[in-house]
């Protein structure tokens, strides 16, 4: 019910007590109970609380400064003030954009060693296969800025911004099929009913934008491949309110957002003055501080009328910026038009946006299928960060890319000198992010020479996880939530935090 | 203004508050807990076994794997015992706690030697430190947990006052609330218990008729003439499947990544049958858990036990189908505790019960009773089903039009086409082992049906199959199934079950509000043949049901969650009632019962948006149905898991991926939006604006008359002011702007009535005004 934040207190003695003092009063339980209570939500939110004790404080100096939150978060000094996390659902091609592998060209159509595979479990897909022929990358690969970055010529974009990004290389995960995998990753379990990443991160640590919602998708359209599913970017089991809002491209950029069709809503606020001074009455009748949320929650919708579609509006955005992301940011909806729209949310502080692209399952046709995926997507990613970067945005500002496993070594179907397929891969495959705290130009982890097993730092999506928290100065072990008489976590029993990566 | 106001008052308080905690303020105050009263007797369920359950049995609880220093608390014996690592010393030693290294730990100055160790981020309060050195003082008594004993009818508490009591109910009411200094609240008016019942018992408000005769008529057994009405309709069974389906985890989609149509609903229609039929509870999961197993199971049986496929089954291609088998074994597993024993079984899946006495082996040993079910998995991607517009995982029973016009006349099928529905069926016996870890590919030792003998043993007289577990859960001896279903039904009723955590009776759980009253109604349930009218009725009768609502400041200080009772709660109703609710009073509403799952209105492109490519079978894409079936209560609107109807999700209704016994009830600005902005809402103020014009001849009636329609109740002359104040407004408006008025009430596919647009305009936004009352959408 609406009450679940009482459950989980502070371990700071001082601060269960003040909670004591909150939790008497009805008020800090029902107003917790949207984004609409944002409005009052973030004002209990450290950040703006410590800006309002010291006016002076910037930005930097107010992280400095941090204060808990009445959960007592962050629990360190964070990093992180937001974060855009690129979700590439499918399963992108390591092997055809990053991890470069040159001695398997030598090995073409070579049978995988079974001291390779070591026994490890196959998709239904590829079981059957008698033979796994070994298909090197047919694509180019080169070194790139002064971190000396492999990427294959896919991606011409990223290359350019090589020395920002930090590779990880030795990524691996649990699940082999795509949809235990995404859930995997976003929510840190493979069967649905788990709180995603983004969910998580606002529970713990509420919102700094009052106008908007704390954690927003976007999802590119036009997609092909692999279905997402709304558990994505769902709450659990953490209060609803926690959820990620989709944003859409079209006329309503958020669900019922706009008047009603063809209507002119011109009288909308002298409605909405009618309502509250009814509901105003409600409240002198029952005396219940719920009316009165919801006549907040209804200022908020109106409110979000209009900040939503400013900040969803990028045609005032100067032809610079729509040339580094390229054509495509023009068009609604698009990739890029989403890293853009991305970068305009995180302007406004909205603390989590998360992107998902879809169509990276190259079962067959792989080197086609890279390309294709690569051309919709590198000038977006690119763009994104050199923006970020040129506003001075990216040292608070964590950049994720990556999906939910990597590709095999050896062709599912026919290999032939230009073509070939590849299966889901879990047990290597690569990430990267940028950005707040995380060491740029750096490639951590590395695999064998078939790209097949780690042989150097691997981190599982539980150490991913608890990385991603870590930034936001919060101890993954630390933050949970009581359901169902247990204490849950993003990262399960697991995880540790890649310190290594850690500026 | 006033709001801006008073978030202004509130950041002052806050950063006073922040600067008074930076200065140590709270610090000096001292201990809040002091003065807190320590119980005369200390109760080890409702004092004691809640501090060792949340503080200390991770490490000393039933996990034999993660027990430290050999010391396990959740026992009398052990934990009395001689520390086997400590020889000569005792955790506990009764009626002594200096000698009791449990309390010596529990209080030390020592950060090493400090229980629960400082890292673990638990630690005790003062309070609760107290209260184990009384009851180790007391004689550290022991007790099975409180809900593994069966409920007893306790006497009935007495009371001085005796004008307030309607029947027993409300005796153990009045116990608490004399315990708490409070009185409770005066009986809410006649209008106001008839819109309450209606809307508990039917998911619909009452219609103007009930309501005129209801009202017209001054006997005393009106409100039990009114509930035993309510009853009767048909509408009730459909409101009791509405809640049953979040327990049963039902959808029209199979829930993994294509998420294609399955064809469940004769399951549903199923159950609203039932329900109409008043089967007692005991009988209703018997046959959805054994039906098939029955002595010659009719057909009606056999569709029952769809129960236990309501669960996800995935279609993707490449699965290792073993692994996604004993995923569906764990779901009806977990299933059972979750959503029927009030337990939560799925701790005890990959290692021994962390808080409750519920072994790994006990878990395998239920999960091995679902584990022979002969299915075989989706082996078909959606492309290739999406011919077949849906398809069913083995094994399924054929429903064919001689069935329907037969012994399953309940199902509302269309002549002609037969219906696939799944089934359980015992026909593939599967050896069960104990999963390591959980882990599917890793099994340990065998195991063979039983259930966990802490809760009840299981009786060597019944079969080991699932009909012996149905016999079992059902057992009058079963100290769970009454108690947390009548708990389930008064949360339905009251906001809140008396157990607050309806899901989990376990130690970790919450403990009862009114122990005595929940196993009071949980006895009486069963004497009464688990009789679920009677139980609705019983605690509808009570004088506590039909208080007031209304919260005096006083009962607000003293009681701010309304835990005691002291007044009648309010509270949002859910997304489905909502929509109900306004199709009802608009007079849109589709009455017909049962079918397929049908299609309302829902915002253009969700599901295109995340479907990825135009082939993924019959659910790719969202096309609104036409018609009347625009109109049908929401429990027959099609569910797809991956993306709910967004006017439920917004209102808190779960994916349906698993067992939920309990919705949040959140307040949130996208609930706003939907109110004001989905077209379903709009048409249907405009319909009634329409009718409204239609049939009151007099024009000065209008909104009065939409008011009483909406709310069932007559404005106050202040209410009747500012809402004909808005109307004239708005008409002033619309008679100027003539085309703006057309183009608002064009909303919606419902053929316009020919009524003035502009009339009908403004009536139609104050229609909208009255349904986007807080007290529209509450249920008072």
């Amino acid at each position: 019910m609406c009450d679940h934040h009482d459950k989980l207190r502070s371990n700071n003695r001082d601060l269960q007590s003040i909670e004591k003092q909150w939790d008497r009063r009805e008020f800090f339980k029902k107003t917790s109970l949207g984004i609409g209570a944002m409005a009052l939500g973030s004002l209990l939110q450290s950040e703006k609380l410590w800006s309002a004790v010291n006016p002076v404080a910037g930005p930097i100096d107010s992280l400095n400064s941090f204060a808990k939150n009445k959960l007592g978060l962050p629990h360190h000094l964070p990093k992180a003030k937001r974060i855009v996390y690129l979700f590439q659902s499918g399963g992108p091609s390591q092997l055809d954009l990053f991890d470069y592998k040159p001695k398997l060209k030598d090995m073409f159509g070579q049978d995988l060693p079974d001291s390779i595979r070591a026994g490890q479990r196959l998709t239904g897909m590829s079981a059957d296969q008698t033979a796994f022929p070994i298909a090197a990358s047919t694509l180019n690969f080169k070194q790139y800025g002064e971190s000396r970055a492999w990427v294959s010529d896919a991606m011409p974009y990223l290359s350019e911004v090589v020395d920002d990004l930090c590779f990880i290389k030795g990524m691996h995960t649990d699940a082999i099929n795509h949809d235990p995998a995404i859930t995997f990753f976003q929510t840190g379990s493979q069967q649905p009913g788990r709180p995603s990443i983004g969910s998580w991160i606002s529970y713990g640590l509420g919102s700094d934008n009052d106008n908007l919602p704390t954690f927003i998708s976007l999802v590119s359209k036009n997609g092909s491949g692999q279905p997402l599913y709304s558990r994505l970017w769902g709450n659990g089991f953490l209060p609803t309110e926690h959820q990620g809002v989709q944003f859409r491209s079209g006329k309503d950029p958020v669900l019922y957002l706009g008047d009603p069709e063809n209507y002119d809503g011109n009288d909308r606020r002298q409605m909405l003055d009618y309502l509250k001074k009814l509901n105003g009455m409600a409240y002198d009748a029952f005396g219940d501080p719920e009316i009165n949320a919801r006549i907040a929650q209804y200022e908020m919708a109106y409110r979000m009328q209009t900040s939503v579609p400013e900040v969803t509006d990028t045609s005032d955005e100067p032809d610079y910026i729509f040339d580094m992301y390229g054509p495509d940011s023009r068009n609604p909806g698009t990739y890029a038009a989403n890293c853009l729209m991305a970068r305009k949310l995180l302007e406004k502080d909205v603390k989590f946006v998360q992107l998902y692209h879809q169509g990276w399952d190259q079962h067959g046709n792989c080197p086609g299928g890279v390309k294709y995926q690569s051309k919709n997507t590198d000038q977006g990613t690119a763009a994104l960060i050199k923006d970020l970067k040129q506003r001075g945005m990216l040292e608070d500002t964590l950049v994720v890319w990556g999906g939910e496993f990597g590709r095999t070594v050896y062709s599912q179907g026919q290999l032939t000198e230009t073509n070939y397929g590849r299966d889901h891969h879990p047990k290597a495959f690569t990430m990267f992010m940028a950005g707040a705290g995380v060491k740029p130009g750096f490639t951590y982890g590395e695999t064998d020479d078939f790209g097949y097993n780690i042989i150097k730092d691997p981190v599982h999506t539980h150490d991913f996880q608890a990385t991603l928290l870590h930034l936001f100065g919060i101890d993954h072990e630390r933050l949970t939530f009581k359901h169902q008489g247990r204490r849950y976590r993003l990262t399960d029993v697991h995880g540790d935090v890649v310190k290594d990566i850690l500026v | 203004m006033k709001q801006k106001l008073s978030i202004g008052i509130i950041l002052v308080g806050l950063v006073a508050l922040l600067f008074a905690f930076k200065s140590g303020l709270f610090k000096s105050s001292g201990d809040e807990y002091a003065d807190q009263k320590l119980p005369k007797v200390v109760d080890y369920n409702f004092h004691i076994k809640p501090i060792l359950s949340d503080n200390c049995y991770t490490c000393h609880g039933p996990d034999a794997n993660k027990r430290k220093a050999g010391l396990r608390l959740d026992l009398e014996k052990e934990a009395l015992s001689e520390l086997p690592e400590n020889p000569g010393k005792y955790a506990i030693v009764a009626g002594k706690p200096s000698n009791s290294l449990l309390y010596q730990h529990v209080v030390s100055d020592d950060p090493k030697q400090l229980m629960p160790p400082p890292d673990s981020q638990l630690a005790l309060n003062s309070y609760e430190k107290k209260l184990l050195k009384k009851w180790i003082e007391q004689g550290a008594k022991f007790d099975k947990h409180w809900a593994f004993i069966p409920p007893k009818k306790a006497e009935l508490p007495t009371s001085e006052r005796t004008d307030w009591a309607q029947n027993e109910i409300d005796a153990f009411i009045m116990e608490k609330l004399e315990e708490n200094d409070l009185a409770p609240s005066e009986k809410a008016g006649q209008h106001t218990l008839i819109r309450r019942m209606a809307l508990d018992l039917t998911g619909l408000p009452p219609n103007a008729d009930q309501v005129q005769r209801y009202l017209s008529n001054s006997s005393v057994d009106i409100l039990e003439l009114a509930i035993d009405e309510f009853l009767a309709s048909p509408t009730y069974g459909e409101r009791m499947t509405q809640v049953w389906l979040d327990v049963a985890r039902y959808a029209d989609s199979h829930g993994y990544q294509d998420d294609s149509y399955r064809s469940m609903w004769p399951w549903r229609d199923w159950v609203i049958h039932a329900f109409n039929n008043n089967m007692p509870y005991d009988e209703f999961l018997r046959v959805q858990l054994a039906g098939d197993l029955m002595p010659n199971a009719s057909k009606e049986q056999i569709l029952a036990t769809g129960f236990n496929r309501n669960h996800p089954i995935t279609q993707e291609g490449g699965v290792i189908q073993e692994e996604y088998q004993s995923y569906y074994v764990v779901d009806r597993t977990n299933t059972l505790g979750k959503g029927i024993l009030g337990l939560t079984l799925e701790c005890a899946k990959c290692h021994d019960h962390k808080y409750d006495q519920l072994s790994q082996r006990d878990y395998y040993e239920i999960y091995s009773f679902f584990n022979n079910v002969d299915e075989k998995g989706l082996r078909m991607d959606a492309v290739q089903a999406a011919n077949q517009k849906y398809f069913a995982d083995a094994p399924f029973m054929t429903i064919t039009d001689e069935e329907t016009q037969g012994v399953l006349s309940f199902i509302n099928k269309d002549e002609g086409k037969d219906v696939k529905v799944m089934v359980m069926n015992d026909s593939m016996p599967r050896t069960t082992y104990i999963f390591n870890r959980g882990e599917y590919d890793s099994p340990g030792e065998e195991v063979t049906p039983n259930a966990p003998e802490i809760i009840l043993p299981f009786s060597e007289n019944l079969p080991k199959n699932r009909l012996g577990l149905a016999q079992w859960v059902t057992d009058e001896n079963n100290p769970l199934t009454a108690r947390v279903f009548v708990n389930r039904i008064w949360g339905m009723l009251f906001g809140n079950g008396l157990v607050e955590t309806s899901e989990d009776f376990g130690v970790q759980g919450s403990l009862p509000s009114h122990p005595q009253l929940l196993d009071w109604i949980a006895k009486d349930f069963m004497e009464h043949d688990w009789d679920i009218k009677y139980l609705l009725k019983k605690i509808m009768l009570s004088a506590t049901y039909q208080q007031s609502s209304i919260a005096t400041e006083e009962s607000k200080k003293v009681d701010p969650d309304n835990k005691w009772l002291s007044r009648a709660p309010r509270f949002r109703m859910s997304g489905e009632i909502i929509r109900d609710y306004v199709l009802a009073t608009s007079g849109l509403l589709n009455k017909e019962i049962g079918g397929p799952s049908v299609k309302p209105y829902q915002p253009p492109g969700l599901w295109e948006e995340t479907n990825a490519g135009g082939n993924r079978g019959v659910l790719t894409t969202y096309v609104a149905d036409e018609g009347d079936k625009l109109y049908r209560r929401s429990l027959y609107t099609l569910w797809k898991r991956t993306l709910p109807p967004p006017s439920m999700s917004i209102f808190d209704a779960p994916n349906r991926d698993i067992c939920e016994v309990r919705r949040q009830k959140t307040n949130t600005p996208l609930q706003a939006l939907a109110l004001q902005n989905d077209v379903q809402m709009l048409e249907a103020a405009r319909v009634l604006a329409e009718n409204t014009i239609t049939d009151t001849k007099d024009a000065e009636q209008w909104v009065t008359t939409v008011f009483q329609r909406i709310l069932v109740r007559n404005p106050k002359e202040e209410e009747k002011k500012v809402l004909e104040e808005y109307y004239t407004d708005a008409l002033d408006k619309f008679l100027n702007d003539k085309e703006n008025a057309e183009k608002l009430i064009a909303q919606g596919e419902y053929k316009r009535l020919d009524t003035d647009p502009a009339k009908t305009a403004a009536l139609m936004l104050t229609a909208q005004v009255i349904y986007n009352l807080d007290e529209t959408i509450t249920k008072e």
